[in-house]
């Protein structure tokens, strides 16, 4: 079954009389349970589609339907509760830097009205999901970059979501610590069947972890398909360029080693 | 060592009133500051409006504001409501009114400037935990906005204090104007009191507006910390 369903999604910017397509008649779908990427070079319209599937930007055309609901139909309210089924996590992590690692956890908990001890032991849980129990009392800026995506994914989880929206979420990373992220991401998959979307610019990404990848260019669907067959067979343009690009990075790295 | 005049502030009551205008120009400044500060915040959160008609009209606000050289607008507001509607204003009044002028529309664009610099991720990621308006701008955007609200506007509230110097130019006896009457007095007595005198009106300044940028410093620690 899909989880997400993008229907005919169209987003147009209105920018000083002209008009920016961000997206052009977007359809796709996402299954249940699995890793789904989406990868196109920047101004490819990638952040503006994941902003669709939780309504942060609403679609100037089209539907999107997740776990069987349009979301443009739903209240103001009903689209509140929704959201905390569709976690998000960011490039900049966006912690709560006034409060300590177990209270940014607990804080989606404490808005969905959950008592305060129940909470702290659920937020532990989550803690040691992700590899972080031991650093429960420290503060964000205590943090490195990748302990934060951490805590931001453990953020996530406390809302007990079906779906983790990923917006650039290892970008600001190094090479390693995006492989344990991504590694995380990948486990937290396979073991409570959360579905993952993931936007990146970097073909790594989605080479690493994701079964079904689509290729936006210009606001439009370039192709769509298991990441094997489009890595393997790649049929648009968009494609084709980023996996050179990919490859040429690979050879500067070798290049590198060779040294 | 040169005659320095320090000496005239030691006669007679002379310090207890330079002292007495230091208050003066303190009360001023601490009342307009709590009125751009009360009417400053709401003002900069209405200036963030997207609405055009909103949009020209704090703007002209603001650009009359910075135009005008603070005494014109003293003088408008002192001399000039008199003669045009009759209004009989105490100057120290005027000087309020004019200052919580100046004061409310600079205040107001710190606000609305410390607003837009929010980074857009942050309302994004406040929603996408479920959060409504509300909790988002209270629990995400204000205390940031505040945060980097606070220097900019103790800066303003030093120069407010500053500034008040020149509402002896209606009449208001303020520290300067003390000082002033006091080198008038001993003119013949002790020719050089200018010098001692006005050091010590700057002394006070100084008294005056130190302990608000300790404060100011105090506080960006205390935020900064966690």
């Amino acid at each position: 079954m899909s989880i997400i369903e993008i229907k005919n999604v169209t987003k147009t910017f209105d920018a000083n009389k002209s008009s920016v397509h961000a997206l052009s008649d977007v359809s796709l779908s996402v299954e249940e349970g699995e890793i789904f990427g989406v990868i196109g070079l920047s101004g490819a319209g990638k952040s503006t589609l994941v902003r669709c599937m939780n309504l942060l930007e609403k679609p100037t055309g089209g539907e999107v339907w997740v776990d069987g609901k349009n979301l443009m139909s739903l209240s103001e309210k009903e689209l509140r509760l929704m959201r905390r089924e569709i976690g998000m996590i960011f490039q900049h992590f966006n912690l709560l830097m006034q409060r300590n690692v177990l209270d940014n956890v607990c804080f989606p908990m404490e808005i969905a009205g959950v008592k305060k001890r129940e909470a702290r032991e659920k937020a532990m849980n989550y803690l040691k999901i992700v590899g972080l129990e031991e650093k429960a009392k420290a503060y964000p800026v205590q943090l490195s970059g990748g302990q934060k995506q951490r805590v931001a994914i453990a953020r996530t989880l406390a809302s007990n979501p079906r779906i983790i929206l990923c917006d650039e979420a290892t970008s600001a990373l190094d090479p390693q610590t995006t492989g344990t992220i991504l590694a995380l991401l990948k486990q937290i998959n396979k073991d409570y069947g959360i579905t993952v979307v993931v936007i990146t610019h970097e073909m790594r990404v989605v080479e690493e972890i994701c079964d079904r990848v689509a290729v936006l260019n210009l606001g439009e669907l370039a192709e769509i398909g298991p990441v094997e067959e489009v890595f393997r067979h790649p049929k648009s343009n968009a494609a084709k360029s980023l996996l050179l690009e990919r490859k040429i990075s690979q050879m500067g790295v070798n290049a590198a080693d060779g040294i | 060592m040169p005659n320095l005049g320090i000496e005239v502030l030691f006669k007679g009551s002379n310090m207890a009133r330079l002292l007495g205008g230091l208050w003066v120009s303190l009360r001023i400044s601490l009342i307009a500051v709590g009125f751009s500060i009360g009417l400053g915040i709401p003002l900069g959160i209405v200036m963030t409006s997207k609405s055009p008609v909103i949009k020209v009209i704090t703007r002209l606000y603001l650009e009359v504001v910075r135009i005008m050289p603070q005494m014109v607008l003293l003088f408008l507001v002192f001399f000039g409501t008199t003669r045009a509607f009759g209004w009989n204003l105490n100057a120290e009044v005027a000087s309020v009114i004019v200052f919580s002028f100046w004061g409310c529309a600079e205040m107001a664009d710190l606000v609305r400037g410390a607003f837009i610099s929010i980074p857009k991720h942050q309302y994004e990621s406040a929603k996408a935990l479920g959060m409504n308006s509300f909790l988002v701008f209270s629990v995400i955007i204000l205390p940031q906005t505040l945060r980097r609200l606070l220097p900019l506007s103790i800066n303003l509230v030093t120069r407010m204090i500053k500034t008040t110097s020149l509402v002896m130019m209606i009449g208001v006896v303020e520290v300067l104007k003390v000082g002033q009457q006091i080198i008038e007095a001993n003119r013949t007595s002790s020719p050089n009191a200018a010098f001692g005198v006005y050091g010590t009106v700057l002394l006070l300044y100084f008294i005056g507006c130190w302990p608000i940028s300790m404060l100011s410093k105090y506080l960006e620690k205390k935020w900064n910390k966690s």
